[in-house]
């Protein structure tokens, strides 16, 4: 057998070897290679249908691989510079749960930032750990949480021997990186294990000039969103390995909660384009920051609007900026980001990808075109003159600290009661209030409720921004301990 | 040996011309372009496959672009040109000596120097002192112009490849400040048959209307465009296409058409009713 190398894609060669065998399937998926379900195989195409396929002898199985998946895995974790690698199909929030999983058990303390994604304060839920929130610096200009300054770090270090592990993001949302490798050295030198959430840094492990990626950095755990800049299907993720954590180990805690019926279209999908950016990830990433800044400076151009980019630098909490990120300040023209996304979207049928209260995010990728890029710039110039207002009162500031009082899994099942928004001051809240996107949570179980958060949640209702995790669905209700 | 060029008009109905040879072919960054010898309609441009223009029906299409709004601006001095690297519109609008200055924006500059090369009946006035020719996205070039042109001519090719940039509702947003205050914008407005092409003129009529305080639609018969039934859009910030209209005014000026004159100026304002019900749904 030849050696395998990055122009290999082992899941897919094995697919396309299994669709020539022309297999009789008595086996599931019960829609027989689209036969059993025309009306699907016809909107998803046959070829799709054909490989919608269970695990089985050639085509290996994910719980436990030992052929064509453990090959793909190799070829991943060589091109991500990783000790080892796992094809994630939970999406990366799955890939952040099994991170956390590992490295907490109950009681046990994590240091994060507050900026972090629900899936890892969902993990708290199902570990029973307890967080260590770490602060991010606030831009106060921009309203947008930063990353973690290495000294707030080292404070949380400090007071917390104990914890168990560290996690920081890589990048954030907006694409600002804290200093990885700084803190990667401080938690080990205190025996804590760094997991990164690099949900937005696929990217930075192929392109040029990106910020330093969590492998490359020294980390231990990484979860990769390979969907997201890497083009891979929806829901398929990696997770990335250092040389000290036990993959054996790990792939017990992935499995917890894993499906034991892994898609091949994810797989395949996962294999695909890891092949595509080991072998040419340079030139699609350079074509993406290209259009990025292109439309940066021609947005900057139009006046009022702030598309921001590595001036932000400071040497702490904005370590480092992820430039393929297009992100714009919104509020000089009068109007709040999501009012700018939804107008965008409403009057001019162009979807980006988030807005909050002062910030829009456009996705931007090798699939652009540039004439799409130069209908977004124009879109957003004529909705300044449209829309365009001045001196709109507005509140700013997105981030507001959080009074942890218990321990998330202990408030998530504690006794509760249902209280209006009005009169929840001063309980401690057992649901999570989040504004989505970018999925940050304004509270989780086991919060206290403060008066500027009510004001919070209210404002950002009012502005459009779409507000979930309450069991109450118009957040008119929160539940509370009893 | 029987050499013919054939476009689908829809999945079930083809429209071909018998090819006499082929003068060029070449692709540039943007689009395939093409250049035919015919018998029945002479020389004709076709990009990506579809028809741009023939030497026998071009001057229904340039003529009515042009003189309709031309002729009902008062004064129309500083001209803007999207599209039209084929010097059709251009060539109409060198007629007039009231105008000062035309920019044209054209995406694509092969297909100016194939038009100048092959297609000498619509390319013939791109070199007069009053045209200047910008190689330029329209939706970037118009983004940075205020309060600049009379009058703007949308020439765009269909709502889909290059020219999709063209049927937005931000570009028309655009044209509106670019426009002085009695400024007119025609565009290039599909046809109203098909029901592929009808959608795409509703959509770009819906987009008008949201942008112009006064839209009106209008309509000519040019035999190889898809049905042969075209509809041009009138959007206007002061001016009514046929209320404001002066004919004498415009006869006065001498200027010999083949196919527009004063009173069909008028009557092609006048839609079928299923036409009307169409734009009425979208208004």
């Amino acid at each position: 057998m030849t050696e395998l190398s990055q122009v290999n894609a082992p899941i897919y060669e094995a697919l396309r070897r299994f669709r020539r065998m022309r297999v009789v399937p008595f086996d599931v998926p019960g829609h027989k290679r689209g036969r059993g379900n025309m009306e699907l195989t016809e909107f998803l195409g046959e070829d799709c249908m054909n490989v919608d396929v269970n695990s089985m002898k050639p085509l290996d199985n994910l719980c436990h691989p030992v052929s064509v998946i453990k090959d793909a895995e190799m070829l991943a974790a060589q091109a991500f510079g990783a000790a080892n690698a796992f094809f994630m199909v939970g999406g990366t929030t799955s890939a952040v749960q099994s991170m956390i999983m590992y490295a907490c058990k109950e009681g046990d303390k994590i240091i994060m930032p507050r900026n972090v994604h629900r899936s890892a304060i969902n993990a708290l839920i199902l570990t029973g750990a307890v967080p260590v929130y770490v602060n991010p610096d606030v831009n106060k200009q921009l309203g947008i949480a930063l990353g973690m300054s290495v000294s707030q770090v080292e404070q949380a270090i400090r007071e917390n021997p104990d914890a168990k592990a560290i996690m920081v993001n890589n990048p954030t949302y907006y694409g600002i990186c804290s200093d990885l490798r700084r803190i990667t050295e401080l938690a080990h030198a205190h025996g804590m294990l760094v997991l990164v959430d690099e949900a937005h840094g696929t990217h930075f492990y192929f392109g040029d000039n990106f910020p330093v990626t969590a492998m490359a950095a020294g980390a231990d755990i990484a979860s990769v969103s390979m969907h997201k800049s890497g083009g891979s299907l929806t829901q398929s993720s990696f997770l990335l390995m250092g040389e000290k954590v036990n993959a054996d180990y790990m792939r017990q805690v992935i499995n917890l909660t894993q499906t034991t019926s892994a898609s091949y279209l994810l797989l395949s999908s996962l294999d695909i384009s890891r092949k595509r950016l080991a072998l040419s990830g340079k030139e699609i990433f350079a074509k993406t920051v290209e259009m990025a800044e292109y439309a940066r400076s021609e947005i900057n151009d139009i006046g009022g609007y702030y598309a921001y980019s590595r001036e932000l630098i400071n040497g702490d909490s904005i370590y480092d900026f992820d430039v393929s990120k297009l992100s714009v300040f919104t509020l000089p023209v009068g109007l709040a980001g999501i009012e700018v996304y939804d107008l965008l979207r409403d009057e001019y049928d162009i979807q980006i990808e988030f807005g909050d209260i002062g910030n829009i995010l456009a996705y931007i990728s090798v699939g652009d075109r540039k004439r799409d890029i130069e209908r977004l710039i124009s879109a957003m110039s004529e909705i300044k003159r449209r829309f365009g207002r001045t001196g709109a009162d507005m509140l700013s500031h997105e981030y507001i600290s959080p009074v942890v009082t218990e321990a998330p899994r202990k408030a998530f099942y504690a006794e509760k009661v249902s209280v209006p928004l009005d009169e929840s001051a001063g309980k401690v809240c057992t649901e999570f209030v989040m504004c989505y996107p970018p999925g940050i949570p304004i509270l989780a179980p086991g919060e206290l409720i403060t008066p500027e958060i009510i004001e919070y949640i209210k404002y950002a209702k009012e502005k459009g921004c779409q507000m979930t995790g309450t069991e109450d669905i118009n957040i008119e209700r929160l539940n509370v301990l009893k | 040996m029987e050499l013919w060029f054939t476009e689908r008009h829809t999945p079930n109905v083809n429209f071909s011309i018998k090819v006499d040879h082929q003068l060029y072919s070449g692709n540039s960054e943007f689009q395939r372009i093409d250049v035919f010898d015919s018998k029945e309609f002479g020389r004709f441009l076709t990009l990506d496959g579809y028809m741009m223009l023939t030497e026998k029906d071009e001057f229904i299409y340039h003529e009515m672009i042009t003189h309709v709004p031309m002729a009902v601006h008062p004064n129309p001095r500083n001209i803007l040109v999207i599209g039209a690297g084929d010097g059709g519109v251009v060539r109409e609008l060198t007629r007039y000596t009231s105008v000062e200055s035309i920019d044209l924006v054209e995406i694509d500059e092969l297909v100016v120097e194939v038009c100048k090369k092959f297609l000498p009946t619509t390319a013939c006035r791109l070199d007069d002192e009053r045209v200047h020719i910008y190689y330029e996205d329209g939706v970037k070039f118009i983004r940075r112009c205020e309060n600049k042109y009379d009058i703007i001519i949308v020439d765009s090719t269909d709502p889909f490849g290059p020219g999709e940039g063209l049927f937005t509702k931000e570009f028309y947003g655009s044209c509106f400040k670019a426009l002085r205050e009695d400024g007119i914008m025609v565009n290039q407005h599909e046809s109203p048959f098909y029901a592929e092409d009808a959608a795409a003129m509703q959509r770009s009529h819906k987009r008008i209307v949201e942008s112009f305080p006064i839209s009106r639609v209008y309509q000519a018969h040019i035999p190889t465009y898809p049905s042969g039934h075209w509809l041009f859009g009138f959007a206007s910030k002061k001016y009514h296409p046929v209320r404001d209209y002066e004919p004498t005014k415009w006869s006065m000026l001498g200027i010999k058409t083949k196919y527009y004159n004063t009173q069909l100026h008028t009557g092609a304002f006048a839609l079928p009713n299923y036409v009307e019900e169409m734009l009425r749904d979208v208004e």
